[in-house]
């Protein structure tokens, strides 16, 4: 009965690692942020304090609920530092082909900037490129690493 | 240096073939490829591919901070130089099919597109002027154009640039991803990749973008499609989810054979009498630091036979065939 309790507490424990992990992987090192000393409105503060990347699925460049979160916390960010202007980069995973990656990712980078968009962020402010799957972050060839490489990455200009 | 050589048939004792070549003594290699594709010639009835070159993109470093050079190498992997210095990525180059000229696509000042690189004089011309990113070319069988795709709102448009005028003209425009395009030898007929069904498949059109038909419905998706030089076949990539495969079938989508599998082999590229293939592979990295890691240039014939890796000083990716020289 009690290992039987056991077990079952092992498991939830396990569950909620795993959300855990997947949480710090899809908002990037923001979840390690607040603390950080970066610069109002640079680089790092994107990274740190707003997120800098969203993820997608295999194939797929529609915008998850997670993802939405992040670019609206980055349409906010571009509202209050109107100087800062972004390039959005696509990427993919190494399980496609060249060519074809390259317009993958530029509709990825599309599908994130179109929402920045959306949300107000003035559209001379925010460029666009793909990677394809040239510029992987993760390297790894399993699940973990294609879905980080999986993305679409707005950097300050 | 001067090179004599004799081709003796033994059973009715008679001479088929006797050249003297002169050249300088560093091109002996180059002799010894042209004796070779004239012996090729005399016994198979066909030509050869033993006096041509591969490009191919030379990788280094890191797959995350990787630096891809535009390379060039006999087909034998002698005489290998870097064409670009890697400040810049480059990707995908193909050859011109007389003149000394590759197409390529270059990230040159973070603006990725279409480049012409004349081989004699290094130098380097954007094509075209596009608001998208222009990728995947590939030169016509005649030399005066060039096929590629050009980004266009959340997919890509074929565009045929005439090489004289720098004009355009859209031959596709499906609101899909569209990419990959490659003439038929006669240059009457196009194969691309397209996503507009749902996934990515092989398509056969009119050199005008009309008559769009689907050729490829085997298991799994399918990508970068060539044409063979011949005409009888197209060569192209399986994506499966375990494992992905070099294949070929006739141009109305007959006679699909998988002729090599493995974890990724993608891109395959004709020699220029269409009886061999060249292709890469990439391992799986078998870490998260990406241990384990390679990519390689590899051969096979379209028998399947014969497949052997072509060595190279760095990994390699992305080979294209020249045309045979002289």
């Amino acid at each position: 009965m009690n290992m039987k309790i056991l077990g079952a507490f092992a498991a939830v424990a396990l569950l909620a690692a795993c959300a855990q992990s997947e949480t710090g992987a899809s908002s990037g090192a923001g979840a390690q942020a607040a603390q950080s000393g970066a610069v109002p409105g640079s680089q790092e503060d994107l990274v740190a304090n707003v997120g800098d990347r969203v993820f997608y699925d295999f194939d797929k460049s529609n915008l998850k609920t997670e993802g939405k979160t992040t670019l609206d916390r980055q349409s906010a960010w571009l509202a209050k530092y109107p100087q800062v202007s972004v390039q959005v980069a696509g990427n993919c995973d190494e399980r496609g082909t060249v060519e074809y990656n390259l317009a993958l990712g530029q509709r990825r980078a599309k599908a994130s900037r179109d929402y920045l968009v959306a949300k107000g962020v003035a559209a001379s402010r925010v460029t666009t490129i793909s990677n394809g799957k040239e510029k992987p972050t993760a390297l790894g060839s399993d699940e973990q690493a294609w879905a980080q490489n999986r993305n679409a990455i707005t950097s300050v200009r | 240096m001067r090179v004599e050589f004799r081709l003796w048939d033994v059973l009715p004792q008679a001479q088929i073939q006797g050249t003297a070549y002169t050249a300088t003594v560093r091109n002996w290699r180059r002799i010894a490829h042209i004796i070779s594709d004239v012996i090729y010639e005399r016994l198979l009835g066909e030509k050869g591919y033993f006096d041509t070159r591969i490009v191919y993109i030379g990788g280094t470093g890191p797959r995350d901070k990787r630096i891809r050079r535009l390379a060039i190498m006999d087909q034998d992997s002698e005489n290998n130089r870097f064409l670009t210095d890697g400040s810049w990525m480059a990707l995908t180059p193909r050859f011109h099919p007389t003149r000394d000229e590759i197409v390529f696509m270059s990230y040159a000042n973070n603006r990725p597109r279409v480049y012409l690189f004349d081989l004699t004089s290094g130098r380097q011309q954007a094509l075209g002027e596009f608001d998208g990113m222009t990728f995947a070319p590939r030169f016509a069988p005649d030399g005066a154009s060039v096929l590629m795709a050009v980004t266009n709102g959340g997919g890509s448009d074929i565009v045929s640039v005439d090489l004289s005028s720098k004009r355009p003209r859209r031959l596709t425009e499906s609101g899909a991803i569209d990419v990959s395009p490659c003439y038929s030898p006669d240059g009457t007929q196009i194969v691309f990749n397209s996503d507009r069904g749902g996934d990515q498949q092989l398509y056969v059109m009119n050199a005008n973008g009309s008559g769009v038909k689907r050729i490829s419905f085997g298991q799994g998706r399918y990508a970068t499609p060539v044409w063979s030089p011949r005409g009888d076949l197209i060569a192209y990539t399986r994506l499966g989810g375990a494992s992905w495969g070099i294949g070929v079938m006739h141009p109305d989508g007959s006679g699909e054979r998988i002729l090599s599998e493995s974890y990724q082999v993608e891109g395959p590229t004709f020699a220029p009498n269409g009886r061999v293939l060249m292709f890469w592979r990439e391992t799986r990295a078998r870490d998260s630091r990406g241990g384990g890691f390679s990519s390689r240039l590899v051969s096979i014939d379209i028998a399947g036979f014969n497949e052997r890796v072509v060595p190279t000083p760095t990994d390699a990716s992305e080979p294209a065939w020249s045309p045979l020289a002289a």
